[in-house]
């Protein structure tokens, strides 16, 4: 038991079942799943393929954050690859002949330059973590409207538009597809940590910068390979999200989506300080959240309220994390016991 | 020494998880008196400290200072009290200047605002005491350790302590810094003051201490006047049994003669710009060379060049008489070169990983990120090691934060074994480590140049320098003076050449 309580994905487990009984116990059918049109119907079904995206920033994060850095730039990131993908497949830039694959390509090639971007920014020329990534992050924008024209493209009467909604919209096997995107990006991220000394580097870089140095880790090296990653999963989700509405707004795709990412990873127990982290339990942290936002919405929370419900949750989930808190409560609950049994003995003698 | 109790510690009990830290401890203090507390690393020392500050919390036992019972909760809780602790790692802010790290939290306030007037005329005065004359505006991290060391002693003094618990304060300081240190501890001694005085090195116990209390194994040995023991019987009652393997010499003498050694490496006319100034340096294989020089000198920047660590700006080094081109510790790593850093808690340990971790990184770093070593093949690697150098933890998947000094030590060192290096650098591999532990490092660092390894070796230690090294080279102000070998090694010899300049 105790080695289970210790484990990672203990307490971001609990908070994501915590959720669903609840869930279970007041929305109204929550857990029915229907079939139409061939596929699976359903709340949870609608949670799988919502939270991809935000999975697929928070695996990237993680490892941005185990060596102690932080990637802001990710919702940015979302909107230019999102912007290039569209307007391939819509024809306004370049003429491929296979325009899905080329767009794809192009969409997923733009965020790993952004990735080296970042990367250079904060591994070669030191700048801070916070800093570097916010020069892409308020220029991104800025990109992706230059990409557009500073129009929405909407891909409606592109003859590409029904491969591409599949991505993002489509299912398989009765599931949805992108939820398979997420499973195989996870386990060749998990295979990468695993089978190779990645993940030890990580940690130890992310533990003590100068003795991972000293110990011949590529400490500069590294951390360039993690803002690749990252920039790379924010350029899949950017074209997840863009299928999903067949189209890309630049202003809107992937606003704020970073400060989600990255508390995804804070909800998976992961330090915001480097050294020790889970990609699976920060991938659970996602589906916590995108929980969340699904069951507010199917408890018809008036929808100015929502943000205030998700952060007293989000506080709560955070708070049970910490041992000291757990300690603090459940001693003040011992020590209302032990006065109780006091009360209850003094009430004895009176009487 | 009729002066009364001014600290009373008894029948303490402290249990960590798996390990019984302290068990029926007495500790008396008595105002007026610099008492040493004495162990072997893992003795209780640091845990009897922390209890005693309020950093942990005593399972059982009873504490009274001035006839009064108290119980520490915090540290800050202990400084109220009258309880001030100087630690061996300064903990200060080194981006503030020396005024405001000695106010920092108290600072006296005029109208509201801070005087910063008063703050650093009160702080000049107060270092004035200790001797110490620096410009106190500047930031803490322009001066050295030693004078850093002397900030947090003036800070901890000026709260109105009626305890002083100084744990290993010497450890970043040279004789006369020592010396300084000492006199200031004696003033503060005739002023009323009960001082507790943490430390491995027993001259100086001898120098200043009035009694001395020793731990074994978290058990009291005993409380004793200095005067009255002598410090072999004080070493044996530390370790538990008669010891005079740090008395004698331990260095091969016998392959000296004859046999040309082979040179590993060579640095010729190597120089790094605000490191080390141009040298020539021969390493050896089978011998153990030490770089010997006062803190400061260029000793432990010879060994980062050579380690890759610090860049070569002019000059070549040649590995068997191989041009080699050092970028990063990386390439000296695959070149078969080691390091062990002199600062052991930032450039060394990666404190939130396990033993197991901190031994495989460096040769994992060697073999490349895609040849993973497996899960079982570390365990096998962690196990010799720590079975090897008897590493004592529960297991081998401990973190590595959680052991002693000496056992992160001797984790350091297998992690370098297992890269299985010809050229093993060691920088102060025996600082603040207890005199067990100590003797096996030496005798192990001995052994491997006994056999094909080249050993550098780098200790403030004269002793421990004289016992082990086979040659020597002499460094003063970032320069190497010149060498020294077999019989022409002494403590005099060396002395001479540091003070004397060039000259041999």
């Amino acid at each position: 038991m105790s080695r289970l309580t210790k484990s990672r994905l203990f307490w971001p487990i609990i908070a994501l079942v915590v959720l669903l009984l609840f869930n279970a116990v007041f929305t109204k059918n929550f857990f029915s799943i229907q079939i139409i049109d061939n596929h699976l119907y359903g709340n949870i079904i609608d949670i799988l393929k919502n939270v991809a995206p935000l999975a697929l920033l928070a695996i990237g994060m993680t490892l941005v954050i185990a060596t102690g850095g932080i990637d802001i730039s990710v919702g940015s990131v979302v909107a230019i690859s999102g912007a290039i993908a569209c307007s391939i497949i819509d024809g306004r830039i370049g003429s491929f002949n296979n325009t899905l694959l080329f767009a794809l390509i192009f969409a997923l090639l733009s965020g790993i330059i952004c990735g080296i971007w970042n990367g250079i920014l904060v591994a070669k020329i030191k700048i801070q973590p916070v800093v570097a990534t916010l020069i892409l992050m308020t220029a991104g924008r800025g990109i992706a409207q230059l990409i557009t024209k500073g129009k929405i493209v909407t891909i409606n009467s592109a003859s590409m538009v029904n491969e591409y909604y599949f991505i993002g919209a489509g299912y398989l096997l009765g599931l949805p597809f992108a939820l398979f995107i997420v499973l195989i990006v996870l386990l060749i991220v998990l295979a990468f940590i695993k089978r190779t000394a990645f993940g030890l580097f990580l940690e130890s870089l992310g533990t003590n910068n100068r003795s991972s140095h000293l110990a011949g880790i590529q400490v500069d090296k590294l951390k360039l390979i993690t803002y690749i990653i990252s920039g790379f999963m924010a350029a899949l989700a950017g074209i997840l999200i863009s299928s999903n509405i067949k189209g890309a707004d630049c202003n809107n795709a992937g606003l704020f989506i970073e400060l989600d990412a990255i508390l995804a990873v804070a909800i998976g127990g992961n330090s915001l300080n480097g050294g020790r982290f889970s990609v699976g339990s920060s991938v659970i942290g996602a589906l916590v959240i995108q929980c969340l936002t699904t069951t507010v919405y199917a408890l018809g929370v008036p929808p100015q309220t929502i943000s205030l419900v998700k952060a007293i949750v989000i506080i709560t989930i955070c708070l049970f994390q910490s041992n000291k808190f757990r300690e603090a409560i459940f001693g003040r609950f011992n020590y209302f016991k032990k006065s109780k049994d006091l009360l209850v003995k003094k009430g004895a003698q009176i009487s | 020494m009729t002066a009364k109790p001014l600290l009373t510690m008894r029948k303490i009990y402290k249990v960590f998880p798996g390990v019984k830290a302290l068990s029926d401890v007495d500790f008396t203090l008595r105002s007026g008196e610099i008492h040493a507390l004495l162990g072997e690393n893992g003795a209780g020392k640091s845990t009897l400290i922390k209890v005693l500050t309020g950093v942990e919390k005593l399972d059982s036992g009873q504490i009274e200072l001035s006839g009064e019972e108290i119980r520490t909760k915090s540290p800050k809780h202990a400084q109220e009290l009258g309880i001030s602790t100087v630690y061996q790692e300064v903990n200060l802010c080194a981006n503030l200047s020396v005024a405001e790290n000695i106010f920092i939290g108290r600072e006296p306030k005029k109208n509201g605002m801070i005087d910063w007037k008063t703050i650093n005329s009160r702080t000049k005065k107060l270092l004035n005491k200790l001797n110490i004359d620096i410009d106190v505006t500047q930031t803490l991290s322009h001066y050295s350790v030693a004078v850093q060391q002397m900030v947090a002693i003036a800070r901890a003094i000026d709260v109105e302590a009626k305890v002083l618990i100084l744990d290993e304060p010497t450890s970043s300081l040279d004789a006369t810094e020592c010396e300084k240190l000492f006199n200031v501890m004696n003033q503060l001694k005739s002023e009323g003051m009960g001082i507790v005085f943490v430390t491995h090195f027993l001259d100086q116990v001898y120098a200043v201490s009035d009694r001395i209390t020793i731990l074994r194994n978290g058990e009291l040995v005993g409380e004793f006047l200095a005067a009255e023991l002598p410090k072999l019987e004080l070493i044996s009652k530390m370790i538990g049994k008669g010891y005079d393997v740090l008395s004698e010499t331990i260095k091969n003498t016998d392959n000296d003669q004859d046999i040309e050694k082979q040179v590993y490496l060579r640095a010729d006319k190597v120089l790094s710009i605000g490191n080390i100034k141009e040298f020539t340096l021969d390493v050896k294989k089978s011998e153990v060379l030490g770089l010997a020089g006062l803190l400061g000198s260029g000793r432990s920047e010879t060994a980062r060049v050579i380690f890759g660590a610090d860049k070569v700006s002019s000059g070549t080094l040649y590995i068997k008489g191989e041009k080699v081109n050092l970028g990063k510790p990386l390439d000296a790593i695959k070149k078969g070169i080691a390091y062990c850093p002199e600062d052991r808690k930032t450039d060394a340990i990666l404190g939130n990983l396990s033993i197991r971790e901190n031994i495989i990184v460096a040769l994992q770093s060697k073999e490349g990120m895609f040849k993973f070593i497996g899960r079982k093949k570390q365990e096998e690697i962690a196990d010799y090691y720590i079975k090897l150098l008897q590493i004592k933890t529960p297991n081998r998947e401990q973190l590595i934060k959680n052991l002693s000094g000496g056992n992160q030590q001797k984790v350091i060192l297998a992690r370098w074994l297992a890269t299985h290096p010809e050229l093993l650098i060691l920088d102060e591999p025996t600082r603040g480590i207890d005199i067990g532990t100590k003797a096996e490092i030496q005798q192990l660092v001995v052994e491997l140049a006994h056999g094909e390894m080249a050993v550098i070796f780098i200790s403030s230690e004269m002793d421990e320098m004289l016992r082990c090294c086979t040659r020597m080279a002499v460094f003063s102000e970032k320069q190497k003076l010149g060498e020294l070998e077999g019989d022409e090694i002494s403590e005099q010899k060396i002395m001479k050449m540091i003070a004397g300049g060039n000259e041999r």
